[in-house]
């Protein structure tokens, strides 16, 4: 089990998609987690979005929505900071990471305080915003569960919604037990594995915490141009802890996060919730607007790459985003690599379209993202705002070329992927000659099994599986009851 | 140039030329009665109370006279001594009932004010908060919070671990467009879908993270 790559970015980015995806494939607790997680997501979604007689009409208005927000991008930027700055708040523009982390830690240093609380957004980690301001002095703690753990366990978010998934509760239970008295209150002696007994040292350890902080910095879901209100949609109630407590707030907020009117908010505070954690509602949204109940409020608008997304006529719909996670577990190819292999905050399919366009393709890494895929188009079909991440992968591909046999690996991939008959095939091919399979590919596929185990080939696949018993009906084994 | 006006150039350099789009708005928009339109159908209290249940709220549908006598109940239940009422909560609901011999002064429970306002560590103390709210919506199981008259400052309904939320039927709606559409945005407002929650680990639902760890909702009729 190799995991070293998990903390170190740098290693990630020189090694490329297929090196950090093979680690991924050898760690089978890894593996485990993420099957279970994913495939636990992706059925509650499935109901709740069923649930919605109107699913594709607002699929199709939170689509349109943010096409003509991006079009006239400018004009709603102006409109959102005019109606921010008339509620008493403050807006500030970045136009990279450096910026955002400069303009943050001037506001805090400001305040005189050394310690600020965080709830859990990608754009901060996006700019590393925790190491930024560290250099500055000011620790930053996380509140969210899953970022605590990360941080705690000095580890990297590996998914959007869930971000320590790669985590089992005895390993959380460690991780609390070894280092949550270096960050402040200690867990308890007696702490058992239980989520219950997890979540209540959390609450414990976060408490005093939230009382006495005086500084907070948040991301935001949604910012409305027409009334200058910011949306937070969450879970546990350490975002309202932030948002509510502390006298100073602070959000850093990507440009492309906002919609036009408030009642735009109709369509995307149904759309998210049931995509993200397949909730009919999140437990919390919270909304405010500029400075509220005598609080400091601050705007950090960060562009750090959303232009560049948005002058590509083909990859600017990635803008469209709303981080709901739902084409991450659908994913096969992040099902089985897991979030680390993509080697930015931004996993799975967005992750494969967003970073390379977000960072540019200098790096290995970069110029490999856009070949992590099958093209399965499954990320598509339950995309919330109908984001065509095949079409902007394949896009990216042919501006990023990319080693032959690389190439060939994931085209042969593609090809079976994509054809259901050709799966059957060649799924049938391969469970009469396993026998013959051997460990690794020759000729130019070896660099494809240089980072994936051939999986072992079932002696009957599904699909012959449920003809030959009727789904189940007649019998669940075959004959040596030898498959699963 | 600075920031701003750089970030504006990028963008106006990024979409020229690109076509701008119509938004169809083919789902269902707000048509539920609002508050004060009246009292919501049966069928939407019901639908209101199945959801909070989903959420693993505790629900009672009552008409709006019980509301004193199952609110006391739910405080007794709960061995509440100390509790936070926001001003402009109608006192009816904390009452006792015409004709029951239990004077209001002789409620079981001391009730704790707002005014001056409560420190943060004070509110960490109190056994539970008593509110209203602005809309309810039926679809979701959610109650809205304004910091209207009767539900106060949003701190209020988040440090005490015990929430317990009273709904009238005219503020219940039947879905997301109709609560938008009845809402005010300048107002600070807090959604909220069954208690404090999480699934961080091995997505086990737990119940209770940093908010309210127990929500009652009383439902009048
Ligand atoms: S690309 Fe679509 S499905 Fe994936 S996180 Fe973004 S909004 Fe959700």
């Amino acid at each position: 089990m190799s995991r070293t790559f998990l903390g170190m970015p740098g290693r990630a980015l020189e090694r490329g998609f297929p090196a950090n995806a093979a680690a991924a494939v050898r760690d089978s607790q890894l593996r485990f987690n993420l099957r279970k997680a994913t495939r636990t997501i992706r059925g509650k979604r499935a109901s709740v979005v069923a649930e919605l007689p109107d699913w594709e009409g607002l699929r199709q208005a939170g689509k349109s929505i943010k096409d003509h927000t991006l079009r006239n991008l400018d004009r709603y930027l102006l409109q959102l900071e005019g109606a921010v700055t008339a509620a008493g708040g403050h807006v500030h523009w970045a136009r990279d990471a450096d910026e955002a982390n400069r303009i943050v830690a001037g506001l805090v240093k400001a305040t005189g305080e050394t310690e600020v609380v965080k709830v859990k957004s990608m754009a901060t980690q996006e700019i590393g915003l925790n190491e930024a301001l560290a250099a500055e002095g000011v620790t930053a703690y996380e509140t969210d569960l899953a970022e605590l753990i990360v941080q705690l366990g000095d580890d990297w978010p590996s998914h959007i919604l869930v971000p320590a998934i790669h985590r089992n509760r005895a390993e959380i239970r460690e991780i609390f037990r070894k280092r949550m008295g270096e960050w402040g209150r200690p867990a308890p002696e007696d702490l058992t594995d239980d989520p219950r007994a997890l979540a209540e040292a959390a609450r414990l350890h976060l408490r005093e915490r939230f009382l006495s902080t005086k500084v907070a910095i948040s991301g935001a879901n949604f910012m409305i141009a027409e009334t200058g209100t910011l949306v937070v949609l969450e879970s546990e109630g350490n975002g309202r802890m932030c948002l509510t407590l502390p006298r100073t707030l602070i959000s850093v907020v990507g440009i492309e996060k906002i919609l036009p009117t408030w009642r735009d908010l109709e369509v995307f505070l149904q759309l998210l919730p049931r995509s993200s954690t397949g909730e009919r509602m999140n437990p919390y949204t919270s909304t405010w607007t500029g400075a509220t109940e005598g609080q400091e409020f601050h705007l950090v608008l960060l562009d750090n790459g959303r232009t560049d997304v948005l002058a590509d006529e083909v990859g600017r719909q990635a803008l469209r985003c709303i981080r709901c996670s739902a084409c991450l577990n659908v994913c096969p190819v992040y099902e089985r690599a897991g979030g680390h292999a993509y080697g930015s905050v931004y996993p799975g399919p967005i992750g494969a379209i967003l970073t390379p366009q977000l960072r540019g393709m200098g790096s290995e890494l970069d110029r490999s993202l856009p070949y992590a895929s099958s093209l399965c188009g499954a990320c598509y079909e339950v995309c919330p705002v109908a984001i065509d991440i095949p079409e902007v992968l394949v896009d990216l591909r042919a501006k990023a070329r990319h080693p032959r046999a690389e190439r060939l690996g994931m085209a042969a991939a593609g090809w079976i992927f994509n054809r259901p008959e050709r799966l059957a095939l060649a799924q049938r091919a391969g469970g009469r000659l396993r026998r013959f399979v051997p460990k690794r590919l020759p000729g130019p596929m070896s660099a494809w099994t240089d980072t994936r185990d051939i999986p072992d080939i079932p002696r009957e696949s599904f699909r012959d599986w449920w003809d030959r018993t009727g789904g189940g009906q007649t019998g669940t084994e075959p004959r040596d009851g030898a498959a699963r | 140039m600075n920031a701003r006006d750089q970030i504006l150039a990028r963008i106006r350099g990024a979409v020229t030329g690109a076509p701008d789009v119509e938004v169809p708005r083919d789902y269902r928009g707000a048509t539920g009665p609002g508050p004060g339109a009246g009292t919501a159908e049966p069928r939407l209290i019901d639908l209101l109370a199945e959801r909070l249940r989903d959420y693993r709220a505790i629900v009672h549908v009552v008409p709006e006279a019980e509301i004193a006598s199952v609110v006391r109940e739910a405080l007794a239940r709960r061995a509440a001594a100390r509790l936070v009422v926001p001003d402009g909560l109608p006192s009816a609901w904390l009452r006792p009932p015409e004709g029951e011999a239990v004077p209001y002064e002789t409620v079981p429970y001391e009730t704790v004010r707002d005014d001056p306002e409560l420190s943060a560590g004070d509110l960490d103390r109190v056994d539970g908060v008593i509110t209203g709210c602005a809309a309810a919506i039926a679809e979701t199981g959610t109650i809205v919070l304004d910091a209207g008259p009767g539900q106060g400052r949003r701190a209020l309904t988040l440090l005490p671990d015990y929430h317990l939320c009273v709904v009238r039927a005219d503020q219940v709606v039947a879905g997301v467009p109709d609560a938008v559409a009845v809402l005010v945005a300048e107002r600070p407002l807090t959604w909220i879908s069954g208690p404090s929650a999480t699934s961080d680990i091995e997505l086990d639902r737990v119940e209770g993270v940093h908010g309210p760890r127990t929500l009652e909702v009383v439902i009048s009729t």
